[in-house]
């Protein structure tokens, strides 16, 4: 009777395993960033060009680092949710305009709103190679001490916010 | 009609080619192989050689310049893992992580050699019926039976 259900079994083993494997999305990489300091970079800013915003900035405090472009079509999905997320003063939101133009990004800026403290503007993409950037748009997330924690890839919306990013957030805010 | 196709399938390699200038044959191969090796990241099924991705186009520029400031190999993929993982290597590094990528099929291979030998090795299962001599005896008994006087 046993010997009878091992075919069962190992259909079964394997359809849960393919099942997993279905359920993954191979665009989701593991980031080598994570747990290791943002790379060092210092860029001009978008919106004010002698200015210049770098990772030394972006220490002190829990931030958000999003990656974006105004040629990047889920950039506009997510867009609203960081407007938004301004608003309500969640959490200091920085900005990574790549390999986008300075004209185009403006745009962007003025006609969808602005939800970041500042925008670095990376027109080489020099910057995004450093930090691993193989798809707009992208958000990592950076604790007090300038050290990337999280990664999501893709459009941050009210869901990844609340499920993926929350917890990590308010976790960081209680390290000391 | 397939004649096209072929033609296209001859030339579809040569389409993603940069006016990158290098010092010698050396240098081309290594950067040749090298892009080869690595995979891109937004059209996963492409290495960087053949990939027209704005990104590829950007690591291969990268790729270039190392393979010209005189980096090994080494050093190459290393500058890239460290940024993107082990994802832009086809062929991983071996490491705890990745041994059931490297072993998991010989493992599989050498499990199903042992349930191939285990299956070939056992006796079939005695069959009663199959037994010659016990069918004798009992036939003889049955016969003895019958036989004998009331």
């Amino acid at each position: 009777m046993i010997r009878k259900l091992i075919p069962l079994a190992i259909f079964l083993v394997m359809a849960i395993f393919l099942g997993i494997g279905l359920t993954l999305d191979p665009k989701k990489l593991p980031s080598p960033l994570i747990d290791k300091p943002l790379p060092v970079f210092s860029l001009p800013r978008l919106l004010e060009p002698a200015r210049q915003l770098g990772s030394s900035d972006l220490k002190n405090e829990v931030v958000l680092l999003n990656v974006w472009a105004s040629w990047c079509a889920s950039c506009r999905i997510e867009h609203p949710w960081f407007v938004q997320a301004a608003q309500r003063q969640l959490i200091p939101i920085y900005g990574l305009n790549y390999k986008d133009s300075r004209k185009e990004g403006t745009q962007w800026l003025q006609q969808l709103g602005n939800p970041y403290l500042a925008s670095a503007f990376d027109e080489s993409g020099d910057v995004g190679i450093e930090l691993g950037v193989y798809g707009v748009p992208e958000t990592f997330l950076i604790d007090r001490l300038g050290i990337v924690r999280y990664k999501h890839v893709g459009p941050v919306t009210e869901t990844v916010w609340q499920q993926e990013l929350k917890p990590r957030v308010d976790a960081l805010r209680q390290e000391r | 009609m397939w004649r096209i196709f072929l033609l296209l399938w001859v030339a579809m390699p040569a389409l993603a080619i940069d006016t990158f200038s290098f010092d010698n044959a050396q240098q081309q191969q290594r950067f040749q192989k090298l892009s080869e090796e690595l995979r891109c990241l937004v059209c996963q099924n492409q290495s960087l050689a053949d990939s027209n991705a704005e990104l590829a186009l950007d690591l291969r520029k990268k790729v270039y310049d190392r393979v010209i400031a005189g980096q090994t190999d080494e050093q190459i993929k290393t500058y890239l893992l460290d940024r993107y993982g082990d994802f832009v290597l086809y062929k991983p590094t071996v490491k705890p992580v990745t041994y059931v990528l490297w072993f998991g099929p010989l493992g599989l291979l050498l499990l199903a050699l042992f349930i191939l030998y285990r299956v070939a090795r056992r006796k079939p299962e005695a069959d009663p019926s199959d037994d010659v001599a016990a069918n004798q005896r009992t036939i003889k008994q049955m016969i003895d039976e019958v036989s004998k006087p009331e």
